[in-house]
């Protein structure tokens, strides 16, 4: 047996704070490991889905005969093929008492209500062979009329599900003057109409796509005494509960594994159809059975995002002091109310007064069924919603007072003396310093120098024009502290859980309750446990994502795994060291109050008796010595309930240029300053910040899910869903101030969402800055080259996509 | 997406290529770098019985010099035709349009033949054959022929090449020393142009002598833009100069309307894009 020494002396420096390279990329890069899709079981069979073509209609009749005759195919099932063992897909967040919520089956047998809905699936023993009979099923439907505009489906020209006799599925309110957090905005609205300045603007938040790269796959598995299901998802504990809850077996005979998972972006943070519907085969054959999708049903059928019209109207004094806010929401929930569902628009609620001190808000949002894919969190979930319209609106204040936006910003911020700061929606902000991002980021931009530059491109009358775009964001991460949703009629808790297993060989196996798909906490939480207990970082293995290993757990979004699941790490390892200072007092003859903890060893104090950790986890592990009554075991676990968000915030900018000619923009330079607290690792955080940029940036340049007006997806490849690549990026410039958060041990903030929430903004308001002499106030997202050009050439924000997708792949086409 | 099944053959010679062609008629199809024909194989808007692979005809390879003209195997890779120095030399607009084709992978897989013979009118190299006056080597059972490009795009799709002939190379008349852009219009580095304009021009002091025109994605066909080529001959190598001919990009045409613009949009920036591919190809 091999005894770990305590950490070599060369390590002493800190794990936190250093660039690791994370330990699980090479497996995760080079695919030789456990993708869902790898797994093969004996005896395991294929599944293919038959899913609708049309938005809405009535299933009629669901002939299997020629499918079930095809090669090798062991069974055919339509949704009248089960009964309740079948399930359902559950809302976790009413959020209202009495929202609309249509039952969501998995496969229904009657009606389906989105073009891709699932409604027959083939097992075969080869994937190819489901493939090929799926194509023999014969599905009868009666189309019927679909709801697919969002504003149309609101007043309810056409009904979603007929039955509910409405689309309006619930109605959020909140407002300052009945919570008591601030004044009456309608009061605030009326005042200014008189003697201040309002401003009015509607903004569109288009449909996106969240477009993981690991196509999303499920693996049951119904041979042994649990039931196994390996998933691609983010949430491997709630779709345990969630099985257990809706399919009649108990959560103990239930196993869930989301093994590697590549990527989600909220997309994942899911319960599907297709997981359920392999369950159910699964657990009817008695055999194990895979499901893969393919990219086309993934972009169809897996859940959207943003979708929202945001009608807004803010009120200032003629200074540009805010006086008040009122945001009326319209978004669209899709056919079905998703896991979170209404509560994405929801969690906007709370940051649309960002960090601007507003003495009224009103917020109310509705949301509504249409006949399109459902819609759920995407990265951010909410608060880039929220913060795209209040730094929308603040630039559009700037121009209307007539002063420069950083200058309007500074004007209304919380300033970092007053801190703590309950703000208007009734959250308690820490801690953050707006003064010092936004001095940082400036400087870094060369802000005097591009307004020069913008300066005299417009007297020039240069056909290139430079627009300047400003995002002071702040966010609310950390999901959640329990309390606040329960509050909020969420369903579940926001706490997270971890344990800490101290091995005989003195190695350190972690476990989590977190559930990472990229985000890099194998590497982080070691650094974390490291510091902590003191040993090697190559010592410590982090746990994770199998319900069976990791019996509790919320799982990762939110920007939650370390301010959440990462304090409750912490506490796990203090009370491993707490647990082994008795038996490392005993071992070395002395008392408890003399030993001191540093670097994985306790020492007697003046003396050089001393034990590293990991001989007290050896002598632990064969308990010959013990104190008596002392169990043999410094194993710990801790389980986390946060007990405030956290407030990252930044100062993003942005220069645009825009050939005026043909409205094409390119980006010239980005720089953000975020504010995320103390950092663990600054290469992850790089990461994160990087990748979340450039999501941002899609969402206000490139990226739409189109419907046509059959609620086909137009942008139903990436032919047309346009997701940027290296080539279309610039090299952005980030940097750091840090003010630590005053609600967890290691002082750190969320950041996985950060980039996304903050950049969309900076980059739409740099293309509006670059024409707004022009006579242009608004360009709708994504700001396309047509889009820009009819916005100077004409009035309006560019107006909607149309059309259909153009053909590229031929069938008829040869010798290609 | 998995495509249906199919058997395969890959012959090593174009007259056994043409002679599977003849045996499995209607049933096969026939595969160049696959960047078009696989996609359309997974998604299952095709389902051939049989794929006959050019991969192993070593003679549809490579660039060769040809007296007053360079000779490009239909078989090669885009990357190789983008990287050949008698194709810099001799047709520097082929070389400019296939610089940022598609991807790297694109570029690697597919291959100058068969981008030309799909026939997507928002490909990138059939503007620049036509402006270069290509002419099309063409096999079927019978020899050989030739097909000039005038003649080779039908339409949407659609190509000279008869349903039991295989294009083998591509014949490209020198223009050396002639200046050439291809000023390619996108909302990301991928995608096909919403509009491209492929531009060679002979300067001779400072006033334009020749220009050929191509146009990507104006129609249902690359189109070759005669009346900016007429109009250019004798014009100073100016903004100023090439103003007026440019307006001329939009006649004849007939671009189409989706997601990434309507056929009004795609006009106005015909004009724009040809009147700066026009000036960057005549070094002005």
């Amino acid at each position: 047996m091999t005894v770990t020494d305590e950490r070599p002396s060369d390590a002493i420096e800190n794990e936190i704070g250093r660039d690791r390279r994370r330990k699980e990329d090479q497996r995760l890069i080079t695919g030789r490991t456990r993708w869902t899709d790898n797994i093969v079981l004996p005896g395991m069979l294929h599944l293919a889905m038959v899913r609708s073509p049309f938005a809405h209609a009535t299933i009629t009749s669901v002939d299997t005969s020629a499918a079930k005759a095809s090669t090798n195919v062991v069974d055919v099932f339509s949704g009248a093929d089960f009964g309740e063992e079948l399930g359902a897909i559950i809302n976790a967040w009413p959020i209202t008492p009495d929202q609309v919520t249509p039952a969501h089956s998995p496969m229904p047998s009657d009606r389906v209500a989105f073009a891709g809905e699932i409604v027959a699936v083939v097992v075969a023993r080869s994937a190819a062979e489901a493939r090929d009979a799926a194509e023999l099923v014969e599905v009868e439907y009666d189309e019927l009329p679909a709801a697919l505009d969002l504003k149309k489906s609101a007043a309810d020209e056409v009904l979603a599900h007929p039955d509910l006799g409405t689309n309006k599925s619930a109605l959020w309110v909140f407002d300052s003057g009945e919570a008591g957090t601030g004044g009456n905005v309608e009061d605030a609205i009326a005042k200014a109409r008189t003697d201040g300045i309002v401003i009015e603007r509607e903004y569109r938040q288009q449909r996106l796509i969240p477009a993981f790269m690991e196509p999303r796959s499920v693996v049951v598995d119904p041979t042994g005494e649990q039931y196994t299901m390996w998933s691609a998802t983010q949430i491997p504990h709630i779709v345990r509960f969630a099985l257990a809850a809706t399919t009649g077996v108990s959560e103990s005979k239930i196993r869930v594994i989301a093994p590697d998972v590549g990527g989600g972006f909220g997309g994942k943070l899911q319960v599907t159809p297709e997981e359920w519907i392999a369950w159910a085969v699964g657990r009817r054959l008695g055999k194990p059975v895979k499901y893969t999708e393919t990219r086309s049903e993934s972009l169809m059928s897996a859940h959207h995002g943003r979708d929202q019209w945001q009608k807004l109207t803010l009120s200032a004094e003629k200074d540009g002091t805010v006086t008040g806010l009122k945001v009326e929401l319209l978004a669209d929930l899709g056919a079905y109310v998703a896991i979170v569902g209404g509560g994405v628009p929801v969690l906007g609620a709370f940051m649309f007064n960002a960090i601007y001190k507003f003495p009224a808000y009103h917020f109310a949002v509705q949301t509504v069924l249409t006949n399109k894919a459902w819609t759920d969190a995407y990265r951010g979930a909410g608060r880039p919603e929220a913060t795209y319209a209040i730094e929308r609106l603040m630039s559009e204040l700037a121009a209307e007072v007539g002063v420069d936006p950083l200058e309007i910003r500074e004007k209304n911020w919380i300033k970092h003396e007053e801190f703590p700061f309950t703000t208007v929606a009734g959250l308690e902000y820490d801690s953050g310093n707006y003064e010092a991002a936004t001095a940082k980021a400036k400087e870094m931009f060369g802000y005097d120098e591009l307004r020069a530059e913008q300066m005299a491109r417009r007297a020039s009358g240069d056909t290139v024009q430079l627009g300047i775009g400003i995002s002071t964001f702040t966010e609310m991460c950390g999901l959640a502290p329990s309390r606040v949703l329960g509050q909020l009629d969420y369903g579940a808790g926001g706490w997270e859980h971890a344990s800490v297993r101290m091995l005989a060989t003195g190695k350190v196996e972690v476990v989590t309750g977190a559930s990472a798909h990229g985000q890099g906490h194998e590497t982080a939480f070691s650094q974390i446990v490291a510091d902590r207990l003191g040993v090697a970082f190559e010592d410590v293995e982090i746990l994770h994502g199998d319900t069976a290993i990791s019996h509790k757990g919320l799982d990762t979004y939110g920007s939650r795994s370390l301010v959440v699941g990462g304090e409750a790490l912490v506490k796990a390892a203090d009370k491993v060291i707490e647990k082994a200072k008795p038996i490392a007092a005993h071992l070395l003859e002395a008392s408890v109050d003399d030993l001191e903890f540093s670097g994985g060893r306790f020492s007697v104090r003046g003396t050089d008796a001393g034990m590293g950790i990991g001989e007290i986890a050896t002598a632990v592990f064969a308990a010959h010595n013990l104190p008596d009554g002392v169990e043999p075991s410094i194993d710990s676990e801790a389980t986390y309930d946060p007990v405030n968000f956290n407030y990252p915030h930044g100062t993003h900018l942005c220069a645009m240029e825009v050939d005026t000619e043909t409205g094409a923009v390119k980006m010239r330079k980005y720089v953000c300053v975020d504010d995320i607290g103390n950092i663990v690792n600054p290469l992850i955080v790089s990461g994160q910040v990087h990748g979340g940029l450039v999501q941002g940036i899609a969402q206000a340049l490139w990226e739409e899910a189109v419907y046509d007006d059959a609620g086909t997806l137009v942008s139903g490849s990436f032919v047309d869903y346009l997701l940027p690549t290296a080539a279309d990026t610039i090299s952005f410039d980030i940097e750091h101030t840090t003010t630590p958060s005053l609600t967890n041990t290691l002082g750190t903030k969320g950041v996985g969402e950060a980039g996304t929430i903050a950049s969309t903004p900076a980059v739409v308001n740099a293309v509006v800055d670059a024409v707004r002499h022009l006579g242009v106030s608004d360009i709708q997202m994504p700001c396309t080259p047509e889009r820009v050009w009819r916005a100077i050439n004409g009035p309006g924000s560019g107006g909607s996509t149309t059309e259909a997708a153009m053909p590229h792949f031929d069938a008829e086409g040869g010798q290609a | 997406m998995i495509p249906a099944a199919f058997d395969y053959v890959a012959p090593t010679s174009v007259e056994d290529a043409l002679a599977a062609l003849a045996q499995y008629g209607d049933d096969a199809k026939i595969i160049a770098g696959g960047q078009s024909l696989l996609p359309v194989l997974r998604m299952r808007l095709n389902a051939p019985e049989w794929i006959i692979d050019l991969g192993r005809i070593e003679s549809l390879r490579g660039i060769r010099d040809d007296g007053d003209a360079i000779v490009i195997g239909a078989m090669t890779p885009h990357a190789v035709v983008g990287s050949d120095p008698l194709v810099a030399e001799h047709a520097a607009l082929i070389a400019k349009a296939v610089e940022h084709l598609a991807d790297a992978q694109v570029r690697h897989r597919g291959t100058f033949g068969g981008a030309l013979a799909h026939a997507d009118p928002a490909g990138d190299l059939g503007a620049p054959a036509l402006a270069l006056g290509a002419e099309f080597v063409i096999a079927g059972s019978g020899g050989t022929r030739t097909v000039a490009a005038d003649d080779f795009f039908v339409d949407l799709f659609e190509t000279a090449i008869g349903e039991d002939e295989i294009l083998t190379e591509v014949r490209i008349p020198k223009r050396t020393g002639w200046g050439a852009t291809y000023e390619k219009f996108v909302r990301v580095a991928h995608q096909w142009p919403i509009v491209a304009v492929a531009a060679t021009v002979r300067v001779d002091g400072g006033t334009i002598a020749e220009a050929r025109i191509g146009l990507t994605n104006m129609g249902s066909t690359p189109l070759r833009a005669r009346a900016v080529e007429d109009a250019l001959v004798g014009q100073p190598a100016t903004a100023d100069g090439v103003r007026a001919a440019a307006e001329h990009a939009t006649d004849g045409t007939n671009p189409p309307s989706d997601l990434n613009g309507d056929a009004d949009y795609r006009r106005h920036l015909a004009t724009v894009l040809t009147r700066r591919a026009v000036l960057a190809a005549a070094g002005a």
